[in-house]
């Protein structure tokens, strides 16, 4: 039973940093409908840039936090208007195969200037390093930060989202664009602004992975991001909801599968689920199965 | 009409055998070394896999990021034959084996998967590709687990690269031609315009995908028979980008822009071989760039046709002399 508790928190804390990742997925998906390949990248660049300023410049945790955010926020802006702007009529494919070269792109030029070691983030002292016991279940500080950060942003976003006029764009961009730019609002930037509060959350996400697992390195993207994908399209692709659900769902499976002594399997239980999902589903547990209309 | 395409046959034959013995006499004596050879190796290699893959993302429209996958089956099936006993029909056998393997899990996989469009696809096959990249991993007994299986004995020469790789071209060619390959270009115009005109798209779709995972299979095969080292970690998701950015530069539906790029990249990434990074860097660049200007590819969805080739050959046949 302790086994099982413990197994759900270190589940939620891994859960925690898919559903962020997840949520930049979705959204863009939901506007763009793009898979944007570079969004696993950005959350490495977040780990990066986390990386430098708590262990080069000695800033504090909150400080790097909102840093990593914010270079994160103008990196997702940047390669949205560069690399996907003039594909906005192109084929899905070609957009698609721009995302993956911009992806393989911010991959290598990072392992070219930070070369490809593995990089430990310096180790968290006072309260960070605080781990508590609730009977045999051990809950360390970062994992309280982690589930406590991701809250207060899907929050936030959820807050943007309805409540915000750039929100209800955002909202009707994504239903029809069309029409939303005959009602008088702005695409490019809604666009923008979408790929921004992404890249953010990403950010964050990779942050919060240097501090937990301590170890970054340049190609730490691919596969989380990979499973941050699963868990959109989980939860129902472009449904944020959706992406919050599939994080959480993803991190507790693979860290069960982990736990029942099939570690190495782990990734191709995520896939299995993946290609499960889509045949059985193809619109995700929240999605609503769409009719094609010639 | 029949006499102009004979003769363009005939044409096209000579063309055909006078690579294989220039190619050939210029091994025999030594001016294509090994080293060179090994380039030579990886371009043929890149040929099946770049042809192949483009009948399935180029023709049939279907977005495929696990051609690496298939790659894996072919290579593990014949790897493993002439591990046990090195010889040649054991080689035949194991690259017919791998390919018809690969060609079943490219069934399985695909009569499942195929009804998902587009994005989706890409997706669930990239899922497939890693899936059976972590069963070798695991299948510690039989592959080695991630070590890899090595000394695999050496079968693949220039002749056989050239049967296979001409192979492949002609049989992709050729399935274009039939009236299965123009309903497979009717699926990628447009899908339920080819449904509306009795095009069992499904079934058009995995035999496209059947094919393609065949030719990759044969690939697999030559490259353990020649390389002498495969470890799962060769076939992950970069060597499946990889495959796709050749299709890319060539032209999605161009079978001569596939072999085209398929060269040019073998020879850049030998240049750029002790700069693996600045490899990667170009690679990235050269999708995005094209992607954004061109995106159609080098040639497009055009052929070149005889005459430009009669004259480039007769340009290469000279640079390589000179040499």
């Amino acid at each position: 039973m302790e086994q099982l508790l413990q197994q759900i928190v270190n589940g939620i804390s891994l859960g925690s940093i898919y559903a962020l990742i997840a949520l930049g997925y979705t959204m863009v998906y939901g506007i763009i409908k793009l898979i944007n390949f570079a969004h696993c990248d950005i959350y490495m660049i977040g780990a990066y840039v986390g990386y430098v300023c708590m262990a080069k410049l000695g800033l504090g945790f909150v400080p790097s936090l909102l840093v990593s955010m914010l270079v994160c926020t103008l990196l997702g802006v940047a390669i949205e208007k560069i690399a996907y702007k003039p594909l906005r009529n192109a084929t899905r494919i070609a957009a698609l195969i721009t995302a993956i070269g911009v992806s393989l792109f911010l991959e290598y030029t990072t392992m070219f200037f930070a070369t490809a070691n593995v990089r430990t983030y310096p180790p968290m002292t006072g309260f960070m390093a605080k781990t508590f016991k609730l009977g045999d279940v051990v809950i360390s500080a970062q994992q309280i930060l982690i589930a406590i950060i991701t809250i207060i942003l899907m929050v936030l976003l959820q807050l943007i989202v309805k409540k915000t006029r750039i929100g209800k764009a955002m909202r009707a961009v994504s239903l029809d664009k069309d029409a939303a730019e005959l009602m008088g609002i702005n695409v490019d930037s809604t666009i923008s602004f979408t790929f921004a509060l992404g890249s953010a959350l990403a950010g964050a996400a990779g942050i919060l992975v240097g501090v937990y697992y301590n170890s970054i390195n340049p190609l730490m993207g691919v596969l989380p991001g990979l499973k941050a994908f699963v868990a959109a399209v989980f939860g129902g692709i472009g449904i944020i909801p959706g992406a919050m659900l599939g994080g959480y769902v993803i991190g507790i499976v693979e860290v069960f599968v982990a736990g029942l002594g099939y570690s190495m399997y782990r990734d191709a239980v995520v896939f299995a689920i993946l290609i499960l999902i889509l045949i059985v589903r193809p619109a995700g547990l929240l999605g609503k199965n769409t009719r094609e209309k010639v | 009409m029949k006499g102009i395409l004979s003769a363009q046959f005939t044409r096209r034959l000579i063309l055909v055998v006078l690579t294989y013995v220039i190619v050939q006499l210029l091994i025999s004596v030594n001016i294509i070394n090994d080293y060179l050879q090994a380039t030579l190796t990886t371009i043929c290699i890149n040929i099946i896999l770049a042809v192949s893959l483009n009948l399935i993302t180029g023709f049939t429209g279907q977005f495929s990021l696990g051609h690496a996958g298939f790659m894996s089956i072919g290579a593990y099936t014949c790897a493993l034959l002439i591990l046990k006993d090195p010889t040649l029909p054991n080689f035949l056998l194991g690259t017919l084996l791998g390919a018809l393997l690969a060609a079943l899990v490219g069934f399985l996989v695909g009569l499942p998967t195929l009804r998902l469009r587009g994005d989706y696809l890409a997706i669930a096959t990239l899922g497939m590709a890693e899936i059976i990249r972590i069963m070798f991993i695991n299948m510690d007994k039989i592959t080695n687990g991630p070590r890899g299986l090595s000394g695999i004995p050496r079968f693949v020469n220039w002749t056989w690269l050239f049967i296979f790789t001409v192979g492949t071209v002609l049989l992709i060619r050729n399935f274009l031609r039939s009236s299965h390959g123009r309903a497979c270009i009717a699926i990628r115009e447009d899908e339920i315009a080819a449904e509306t005109m009795g095009i069992n798209t499904t079934w058009y779709k995995v035999l496209a995908f059947v094919i393609g995972a065949f030719c990759a299979g044969i690939a697999g095969a030559l490259y353990a028979s020649y390389f002498y080292f495969i470890k799962p970690d060769l076939f992950g998701f970069l060597k499946s980008v990889d495959i796709l950015v050749m299709v890319v530069l060539g032209g999605l539906g161009s079978i001569s822009g596939s072999i085209l790029a398929a060269i040019l990249l073998a020879v850049i990434s030998t240049l750029l071989q002790s700069f693996s990074e600045i490899r990667m860097i170009l690679y990235a660049l050269i999708l995005i760039v094209i992607m954004i200007f061109r995106p159609q590819g080098l040639l497009g969805s055009k052929e070149i046709s005889l005459s430009v080739f009669n004259r480039l050959s007769r340009l290469f046949a000279f640079e390589k002399e000179e040499k």
